[in-house]
């Protein structure tokens, strides 16, 4: 037992929090009606998240589209306003922040965007790309100086310093995501928010992006928060892993606790059901394969939000109690009340019927309730 | 004779004013009956460009279609429109990549599966709506009478690609191509949709053609994987051998370029340098030569030739020696 503890301890790094999320919460509310809006429900995108990035380390976020990974990283930056909870960046609640203390935080933290062409403005060239956040921040300090700057921004992202002249779509897809790294580095951010950094490009590329945003957090002593779906990608790049499901953290561990003993059922489904690419691992491994579909963030089960696909369910507790994320082993949380048990293999895996899933309040084929137009509020 | 010969098939697209870009250049492959076969590629290496040949679903202008696509000895680039419509759905199924966009989403499902029954079974609407009930419901849609009066909207991602799964199988095609037909899904849903796969080719004996960029896909469900590089087959074997020696520098590059799952952490991935965009043509050279650590001169000079051996075939001057560990890293 010991000897699998080691390693978490270890390899946990040592160091303070960078970011530390209280309790978050960011709920999108569902508006229906033509002059009065009036809220009908909420999407629960993100509903009660705590975690902490500690400095200098990689914390990966993982899980289904839909699962609120996202929502979870732009409301850390304040790019989606959180409903509710705290965001400590270094000491400072980034909730409570307004204006130019909000603008000057944000130096300190940059985002690095899924789909490299829409996120680079197509009639920018590179230059005025990079030298725009410089600008901002009062980091342009005369041209020789940006231009320097700008140079060797350049070759830490491995692009040639002609590329300054270039407009976006000159580029591939993986160069636009290294020019898009070399914007979040420019105004010498702290932490990096990196959304799906690969998932839109080739497979030969997607190493090359993830081999340089490893150099750079060695060159820079970078934090990353890598939200991904890919488990591979981010079990490879990451020290700490946290599995999203439904708005909330189902289980946090290193990336090598978790793939060894992966603790929450939704986790071992997820890791089961990745692919690896050697046949006679294909064969032999045993899949756990969920039956139906995620169910609707805007209507999300009662208790235990997996407990509608879950083959470990038990009749007392799941339906009724959200289980809280628990330390089950040193460094290792989950969110399950009956996670000692699967571990012990005291409670087997069983069959599971197929739930259809509602989107109850928001389905587009709901009448609308309210006016269906102008002249029907004035003549009732 | 195999079900499905593919002979020297080029697609060349034309368009006035520009130089003429060769899709596929001279692919050749077979498919048996109840056999699996992978298209592995990234994008732009014409592996779908292949399957709409394939299917004759390219457009009628602009592009120049060559080669054979013989299905049980009929060669069908020479049937006309006729003949091929009334091909395709009943012995040729196909499943595209992105379920919404592939679903007509102003007609209900249920009317999408029986417009295949009626046109190419004969059934009455009556029933070719039971049947069509019975095929989502196999197809693993629960409460399926209910999901016939629905839209595509109204239904998940995973939801409706089965649902377009079961409009390929309508019929009991010989022959289903699926062309990336998890890549728009979520890594559990993909996990339920190639299941579903493998149980039709294993239960109803179709030949399968799947088109993926993923290896881990391929790893478990082909049994032959042709390896397309730039338009064409660089490396054709079967699975066992092909994951476990990969000789053209292409595939090796490709399985040490991308993490696993069970491999040891910590250890730098070794990345394929450069981008697709670095091609040399095919006229003079291996396209692949501007990437490729193992290139020699003679790559940007000769032609390589596909070469048949025991187990695989391999299109390559100076291929990696079997055994050999992860490329050591070049800079890009």
């Amino acid at each position: 037992m010991t000897a699998a503890v080691e390693p978490a301890a270890t390899a946990a790094p040592v160091g303070d929090a960078l970011v530390s999320v209280e309790g978050l919460k960011i709920h999108f509310p569902i508006k229906r009606g033509l002059l009065v809006d009036r809220t009908v429900g909420h999407v629960y995108a993100v509903d009660g998240v705590d975690l902490r990035i500690n400095r200098g380390e990689t914390y990966g976020l993982v899980g289904e589209s839909g699962c609120g990974k996202s929502t979870l990283g732009r409301g850390m930056l304040r790019l989606v306003e959180p409903t509710d909870g705290r965001v400590l960046f270094d000491g400072t609640d980034l909730v409570g922040l307004k204006g130019e203390e909000l603008r000057r935080m944000r130096r300190r933290m940059q985002m690095v965007f899924q789909d490299p062409m829409s996120s680079l403005d197509p009639r920018q060239s590179v230059e005025s790309l990079l030298v725009e956040g410089l600008r901002a921040h009062g980091l342009d300090k005369g041209r020789e100086a940006t231009g320097k700057r700008l140079r060797e921004l350049l070759s830490a992202v491995g692009l040639p310093s002609t590329s300054l002249r270039k407009y976006p779509h000159e580029f591939s897809g993986g160069q636009r995501q290294r020019i898009g790294i070399a914007r979040a580095l420019a105004v010498e951010p702290d932490l990096i928010i990196a959304d799906e950094p690969v998932s839109a490009l080739d497979v030969s590329v997607q190493a090359q992006v993830v081999n340089l945003l490893e150099d750079l957090q060695d060159e820079f002593g970078l934090t990353y928060l890598v939200i991904a779906h890919d488990l591979a990608v981010v079990r490879h790049i990451s020290d700490r892993v946290g599995v999203m499901y439904l708005g909330g953290l189902v289980e946090e561990a290193t990336s090598d606790d978790l793939y060894a003993e992966p603790l929450h059922p939704y986790t071992r489904a997820l890791l089961s059901a990745i692919p690896v690419p050697d046949p006679e691992v294909e064969d032999r491994r045993e899949r756990i394969l969920l039956t139906g579909d995620l169910p609707s963030p805007a209507n999300p089960p009662k208790g235990c939000r997996f407990h509608t696909r879950c083959p470990w369910k038990q009749a007392t507790r799941c339906d009724t109690e959200r289980p809280e994320l628990r330390e089950v082993l040193p460094g290792h949380k989950v969110a399950c009340h009956w996670a000692e048990d699967i571990r012990a293999g005291r409670i087997r895996p069983h069959e599971v019927e197929a739930v259809l899933v509602e989107e109850d309040g928001v389905s587009p084929d709901m009448p609308l309730v309210g006016p269906a137009s102008v002249s029907e509020v004035l003549n009732p | 004779m195999a079900l499905l010969e593919v002979r020297d098939l080029r697609v060349v697209f034309q368009r006035r004013g520009t130089e003429p870009f060769t899709a596929v250049d001279g692919v050749s492959f077979d498919v048996d009956p109840g056999q699996t076969v992978g298209l592995v590629g990234e994008s732009g290496c014409g592996k779908s460009v292949t399957s709409l040949a394939i299917m004759g679903l390219l457009p009628s202008r602009g592009n120049k279609v060559s080669g054979q696509v013989r299905f049980e000895g009929t060669d069908l680039l020479t049937l006309s429109d006729k003949d091929m419509r009334d091909r395709r759905g009943r012995d040729l199924g196909m499943v595209f990549q992105d379920p919404l966009s592939s679903l007509n989403p102003v007609i209900p499902i249920g009317l999408q599966v029986t417009e295949v029954l009626e046109r190419h079974r004969g059934m009455s609407r009556k029933a070719a709506m039971v049947e069509a009930a019975d095929l989502l419901g196999r197809v693993g849609i629960p409460d399926p009478q209910r999901r016939l009066s629905e839209y595509p909207h109204q239904l998940s991602g995973g939801m409706r690609q089965r649902a377009l799964i079961a409009i390929a199988l309508a019929c009991r095609p010989r022959l289903l191509i699926a062309d990336e037909p998890t890549t728009a899904l979520d890594v559990t849903i993909q996990a339920q949709i190639l299941a579903l796969l493998k149980e039709l080719v294993r239960d109803t004996g179709t030949a399968l053609i799947m088109i993926t960029h993923d290896l881990g896909v391929v790893a478990g469900l082909c049994d032959e994987v042709n390896v397309l590089y730039g338009g064409r087959v660089v490396e054709k074997a079967a699975r066992y051998p092909l994951f476990a020696d990969p000789r053209h520098p292409y595939t090796h590059g490709l399985l040490a370029s991308i993490p696993r799952l069970d491999g040891a952490r910590g250890e730098k991935l070794v990345p394929i340098k450069g981008s697709v965009a670095d091609n040399i043509p095919w006229d003079h050279g291996c396209a692949f030569a501007p990437r490729c650590p193992n290139a020699l001169p003679v790559c940007r000079e000769v032609t390589p030739e596909l070469e048949a051996g025991d187990v695989r075939s391999l299109r390559c001057h100076n291929p990696v020696l079997p055994g050999t560990p992860a490329a050591q890293e070049v800079p890009a």
